[in-house]
């Protein structure tokens, strides 16, 4: 049973611009799929219709076997705890510390009033220590999220994230804020959660090169619409041109020749 | 000379032109203004070391006015502690509405617009008309000045506090939506700690308003410091007004050290 299933999404705002169009893929259990596309391309609204975040305005999201197109309150909450979230600014609570912010990850799964006022079990707590160990934040641990750098703060994203206890994961834009060196480190977390744990992951990417490196499905997206979907040995230069509607010499991946 | 470039001098012959009318259009509606209300400019200027030397010689506290010292600071006590509590109880009342006018937090766009038209009511009729507004159904009462400052200071806090969240906290809210957090986890573990400095740092300056408000209230509707004042200045005891004066500007000195200082450790 696939993971997860679009079936002919379509997104239009404001019943005007039209970001997503006739969307439909398939995501089997445990794959590492990376979406690419130029900006304004629905990358992100593509992710958001997933855990909801935006509301497709037409075509049903299939999630773990259920469709989760009208689900409301308590019920999609309850889906939105199997689906982790990282974003390209971390979005964490920059004035709360590491830990606590890890410890958000389980919101989801206590009642609002114990979540609200911040009681965590000495269980919840001493998961949140392991996987700030497996991210190498142990040292951090008490620090304030403003004091880190952002690649600490990514991994405290991912540690989030992993709190939850996730199913699948959704990246917007990891890596696009961090340097070569943290972004590598990001990624190798990324596929490393993904092979040893068994979580999908599906990741909005720039960096083309490090799409083709790290995945072994690339789905290309162009004005809403999916133009390539398929393993990354397959996407030739043409395609690639294809997808950024670009012409020869004018993606900084023409520079060099590109490694497939 | 290419047509680009001649275009780029334009910019600065148009904005040169922008600084120059703006300019003269001050200094007529200054000149226009003065006219209508026959105001003379070096008459103005000439009356400062007038009053100044009035001011000097009358409102200074002396041996006598000390006496009252007891008495204002009571009545100053009381005026302090009603700032604090009129600007407490419109925070909370504040905060729970900005949630509902906020962007990211709010539940739906009609009630969002209706909280913001509501708060800038509130906000915008001055705290002295509310004053002369409620003396009708309160009479000459605390009450009148508490309720007064609830509403101006509620409308201030509310739009403050909508913009302190918009600025703040979309990015976390977006996140503990996605890890489904419910509403108000997200407000108290999400919303609350990012903009707390920021929500300390307007009830600090609110109670400092608050309390210069309250003596101008307290004249009109009788109660606490302003009456004092009032009663001092009316019984031509100019001294004893002027150490009222003096004892509100120390308090409000002082919460603004104290306010600074919290600041400082909460951030």
């Amino acid at each position: 049973m696939p993971i997860l299933q679009l079936k002919n999404v379509n997104k239009t705002y404001n019943n005007v611009t039209r970001a997503l169009e006739d969307i439909s893929l398939t995501i089997e259990k445990g794959e590492f799929v990376s979406i690419i596309g130029p900006s304004g391309a629905g990358k992100s609204t593509l992710l958001r219709c997933i855990n909801r975040l935006v509301d497709a305005s037409q075509g049903d999201v299939i999630f773990d076997g259920r469709n989760i197109n009208h689900i409301r309150g308590k019920e999609l909450r309850k889906v939105r705890t199997k689906m982790g979230m990282i974003f390209q600014h971390y979005n964490l609570v920059n004035r709360l510390s590491v830990i606590e912010n890890v410890l958000h990850g389980r919101l989801g799964q206590k009642s609002t009033l114990v979540g609200a006022i911040g009681i965590y079990s000495e269980k919840e707590k001493e998961q949140a220590f392991l996987i700030l160990d497996k991210l190498g934040l142990t040292e951090q641990a008490y620090k304030r999220c403003d004091e880190l750098s952002g690649g600490q703060k990514q991994r405290v994203g991912i540690a989030r994230a992993l709190m939850q206890e996730p199913k699948m994961i959704l990246c917007d834009e990891p890596i696009a804020s961090l340097d070569p060196n943290s972004a590598k480190i990001i990624m190798d977390y990324l596929s490393d959660i993904n092979t040893t744990m068994n979580i999908t992951c599906v990741i909005n990417l720039h960096q083309v090169d490090v799409a083709l490196k790290y995945s072994k499905r690339i789905i290309g997206v162009t004005a809403g619409r999916i133009v390539y979907d398929g393993p990354p040995n397959e996407l030739g230069t043409k395609k690639l041109h294809e997808i950024y509607q670009s012409r020869e010499g004018q993606l900084i991946n023409d520079i060099e020749e590109l490694a497939i | 000379m290419s047509g680009k470039e001649r275009k780029e001098i334009s910019v600065f012959i148009k904005r040169r032109r922008i600084y120059t009318i703006t300019f003269i259009s001050i200094i007529a509606l200054f000149v226009f203004a003065a006219l209508i209300t026959e105001y003379d400019p070096v008459k103005g200027v000439l009356s400062f070391p007038k009053a100044t030397v009035w001011i000097a010689s009358n409102l200074i506290p002396n041996a006598k006015s000390l006496v009252r010292l007891p008495n204002i600071l009571k009545k100053l006590g009381e005026t302090a502690l009603l700032s604090v509590a009129v600007t407490v109880v419109s925070a909370v009342f504040a905060f729970f509405f900005s949630l509902l006018g906020s962007k990211t937090t709010k539940v739906n766009g009609v009630i969002a617009r209706a909280v913001r038209i509501f708060a800038a009511f509130f906000r915008n009729v001055p705290d002295v008309v509310w004053a002369i507004l409620l003396m009708f159904s309160f009479g000459q009462n605390v009450l009148t000045g508490f309720f007064a400052l609830f509403f101006t200071t509620f409308g201030m806090l509310t739009r403050t506090f909508i913009e302190t969240i918009d600025e703040v906290s979309s990015d976390c809210v977006e996140a503990l939506n996605a890890s489904g957090a419910t509403y108000m986890q997200t407000v108290f573990q999400g919303i609350v700690p990012s903009s707390l400095s920021e929500i300390i740092t307007w009830v600090m300056f609110m109670i400092e308003t608050n309390i210069r408000s309250s003596t101008l209230i307290g004249i009109l509707t009788g109660t606490g410091i302003g009456y004092l004042f009032d009663l001092y200045y009316k019984r031509l005891d100019y001294p004893s007004a002027g150490l009222v004066v003096l004892s509100i500007v120390i308090l409000v000195i002082m919460i603004e050290m104290v306010s600074t200082n919290i600041r400082k450790v909460i951030l």
